[in-house]
C-alpha cells in the first residue's frame, strides 16, 4: 500500500475483481436513530445505546427481534451481553467489533454490510454510545491502562514519558509537517471549522447550534496544541447513535428510501499506531485516506467528480482538509486554497462537506453522526440538502486504519 | 525548554509498555547508559523503530542493536499550551527528530523554548535522568 501511494500508481490488477463484490449494490442502510447529543446526559452509556437503538429500528420499521446482528468499533465501554439482555433480541448470530478506533468511523459498516451480504445475518446494528462530555473522554493522557490496551505497545512507551500524550498532539506532528511542505496558512485551516459551524445553524441537534462562529472568532480563538487552535478541535459529545443494515432484497419491504452501499473500503497500512505514522517516507498525507479513496472509485466505477456530498471523518480541521487532498477532490497540497474562502465545501460548493455540522460543531459520535447525514443526503432529508444527490460519500479517521462507503439512492 | 514534571506525579516507566512487547527493552537499557539504540535487520539491514521482532522488508526474524549518533534535525513538531495530563507542565514542546540514521523518535529540546523552534534545526541528544529510576533522551540544539 505505502509504495503504491508514495507512487501515486493504485494498481487494480492485485485486487478483487469488482464483479466478485458481494456488497456492491447488494447492501443497504435502511435505518437510522439517535439520541439528543448533549454535554451531559446525566444517563449511562447503555441506556443512551437502548434509546438510538430503538429509534433506529422504528425508523427501518423493524421490531427489536428483527436485529440478529450488533456491530461497533474498539473501545467501546458498554457490555455487548447487557445491551442484549436490555434489548431482548433472541436471535443474535454475528457481533463485531472492528480495530482501528475513529478510522474504523465506516469499517463498521464494512463489515456489516459482509455479514448480511454472506448470510451471517439479516440486520445488523451498528450502535455508539459516549459520554464523552461528563464522562471519559477517549485519548486523555491517563487512559493508557484502563481504556487502552493498544496503548501497551513500545511506542506508546517511546512517546508517553516525553508528554506526547494525546490525539491532538500525534495528528498536529503531521499537520504541522503538512503545512510546512505545502505553505497551508492559518487563516486557510480556519475556513473549515467556520464553514462547518454555518451548516450546525440550521441542525437544530447540533451542539453548536444557535452559536455562529466568523472566521475572525476562530482566528481569535486559543491555541490549545500548536498547530490546533481551540476551534479546530472536535465537540464533546453524550448521545448514541446507530444505523441498520440489511440486503437491498430485503429493504424493498421496509419504510425508508434505502442507502444503498455502492462501495465499501477498509485500509490498514503499516506504520499507522494511534497516528504516530512517523516512520513512513511521508508524513504529509494519509496514506490509508488516499487507499480508500482509490478502491471506493474503483469498487463503484466512478471518480471524485462524482460525488454530490461527502462526510469527512474530521476530529480537527487538518484531518478533513488533507482527506480532501487524498481522495482526490483537489490536488495534493492545494487543500489550503481548496476551502479558502469556504465556498468549494459549502452546499452549491465543489464537494459539499460535513453538511451537518460534522465532528467539530454537530456532535463527536466517533463518526455515526457522518454515516447518519450521509444516509439522510441519500434520503432527502438532511437540514442541508445537496440538491439531486446520487452519491454520497463517508469516511472513517486519518492516520490510522481507516474505511470509507459511497452510498447511492 | 524542556518539559517540567510535575514531582507529585508518577511517569509511568516505559518498561510498563514492555510487559506484553519484549522487544523495546534493550532501547531504555541503552538510555541508561546514554546511549541511543537501534534495532536493525540482520538480514537486510533495515532499521526497525519502533522495534519489532519481525523485519518488515524481508520477515527476518534476526536482527541486532546498533548504537546511533545520536544527532539529527528537527522534523516537525507541537506545542501543548495546555497540559494534557497533570504530570507535566505546560507550555512544551514534543519534537520529532528525524536521526541521521533515518528513523524518527518523539522527544524534548532541553534549550530551545517552543517558539524558537525550526523544522530542519540540527540537534544531538543528550540524556536527562527525570525521575530516581527514569532517564529519557532529550536533545539540544547541535554545534
Ligand atoms: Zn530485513
Amino acid at each position: 500500500m505505502l509504495q503504491e501511494y508514495m507512487d501515486r500508481k493504485y494498481r487494480t490488477d492485485n485486487k478483487p475483481s469488482v464483479e466478485a463484490n458481494l456488497i456492491k449494490n447488494n447492501v443497504a442502510i435502511v435505518g437510522i436513530g439517535q439520541t439528543q447529543y448533549t454535554k451531559n446526559s446525566g444517563r449511562d452509556e447503555l441506556d443512551l445505546a437502548c434509546e438510538a437503538i430503538q429509534n433506529a429500528v422504528d425508523d427501518a420499521g423493524l421490531k427489536m427481534s428483527d436485529i440478529d446482528g450488533f456491530d461497533t468499533f474498539i473501545l467501546d465501554r458498554l457490555s455487548l451481553p447487557m445491551l442484549i439482555n436490555s434489548l431482548g433480541t433472541p436471535n443474535v448470530r454475528f457481533s463485531c467489533e472492528v480495530s482501528g478506533g475513529g478510522g474504523a468511523g465506516c469499517a463498521v459498516a464494512v463489515h456489516a454490510a459482509a455479514a448480511v451480504a454472506t448470510g451471517q445475518a439479516d440486520y445488523v446494528c451498528c450502535y455508539r454510545s459516549l459520554n464523552e462530555a461528563s464522562g471519559h473522554r477517549y485519548g486523555r493522557g491517563d487512559d493508557f491502562i484502563e481504556y487502552m490496551p493498544v496503548a501497551l505497545t513500545p511506542n506508546y512507551g517511546y512517546i508517553w514519558p516525553l508528554g506526547f500524550v494525546t490525539p491532538l498532539g500525534w495528528a498536529g506532528v503531521w499537520g504541522r509537517r503538512w503545512m510546512h511542505e505545502f505553505n497551508i496558512t492559518r487563516e486557510q485551516l480556519g475556513w473549515w471549522p467556520v464553514v462547518l459551524r454555518e451548516y450546525a445553524q440550521n441542525n437544530p441537534e447540533a451542539t453548536y447550534f444557535g452559536r455562529p462562529m466568523t472566521h475572525e472568532d476562530y482566528m481569535e480563538s486559543p491555541m490549545i496544541v500548536d498547530p490546533l487552535k481551540l476551534h479546530d478541535c472536535c465537540v464533546n459529545t453524550d448521545g448514541a447513535a446507530a444505523y441498520i443494515i440489511t440486503t437491498v432484497e430485503r429493504a424493498k419491504d421496509l419504510k425508508q428510501t434505502p442507502a444503498i452501499i455502492a462501495a465499501s473500503a477498509q485500509c490498514c497500512p503499516i506504520e499507522q499506531e494511534i497516528q504516530t505514522i512517523y516512520q513512513r517516507p511521508s508524513i504529509s498525507g494519509l496514506v490509508e485516506t488516499w487507499y480508500v479513496g482509490q478502491e471506493l472509485y474503483r469498487v463503484a466505477e466512478c471518480g471524485p467528480d462524482d460525488i454530490d456530498v461527502a462526510q469527512l471523518y474530521d476530529p480537527y480541521s487538518i484531518g478533513g482538509i488533507i482527506q480532501l487532498e487524498e481522495l482526490g477532490f483537489c490536488e495534493r497540497g492545494e487543500g489550503g486554497k481548496f476551502v479558502e474562502g469556504g465556498d468549494n465545501i459549502r452546499i452549491d460548493g465543489k464537494i459539499p462537506c460535513n453538511t451537518a455540522g460534522g465532528l467539530l460543531s454537530e456532535a463527536y459520535l466517533h463518526g455515526w453522526n457522518l454515516v447518519i447525514e450521509g444516509v439522510r443526503q441519500i434520503r432527502g432529508t438532511s437540514y442541508n440538502q445537496v440538491k439531486d444527490v446520487e452519491l454520497s460519500m463517508v469516511t472513517g479517521g486519518p492516520g490510522v486504519a481507516s474505511s470509507g462507503i459511497i452510498l447511492r439512492r | 525548554m524542556t518539559v517540567e514534571y510535575n514531582p507529585d506525579q508518577k511517569i509511568p516507566h516505559p518498561a510498563m509498555w514492555g510487559v506484553l512487547y519484549k522487544s523495546s527493552t534493550p532501547f531504555w537499557e541503552g538510555v541508561k547508559n546514554k546511549k541511543i539504540m537501534l534495532q536493525k535487520c540482520k538480514s537486510c539491514g533495515n532499521l526497525l523503530n519502533p522495534p519489532r521482532p519481525m523485519c518488515p522488508k524481508c520477515q527476518s526474524q534476526e536482527n541486532e542493536w546498533i548504537t546511533a549518533k545520536g544527532t539529527g534535525k528537527i522534523y516537525s513538531w507541537v506545542t501543548f499550551n495546555e497540559a494534557p495530563h497533570p504530570a507535566f507542565k505546560a507550555p512544551y514542546a514534543a519534537v520529532l527528530v528525524e536521526l541521521d540514521e533515518g528513523p524518527r523518535i518523539v522527544s524534548n529540546m532541553v534549550d530551545v523554548k517552543p517558539e524558537d523552534l525550526e523544522i530542519g534545526m540540527a540537534v544531538e541528544v543528550t540524556f536527562e535522568d527525570v525521575a530516581e529510576d527514569l532517564t529519557l533522551p532529550k536533545f539540544r540544539k547541535a554545534g
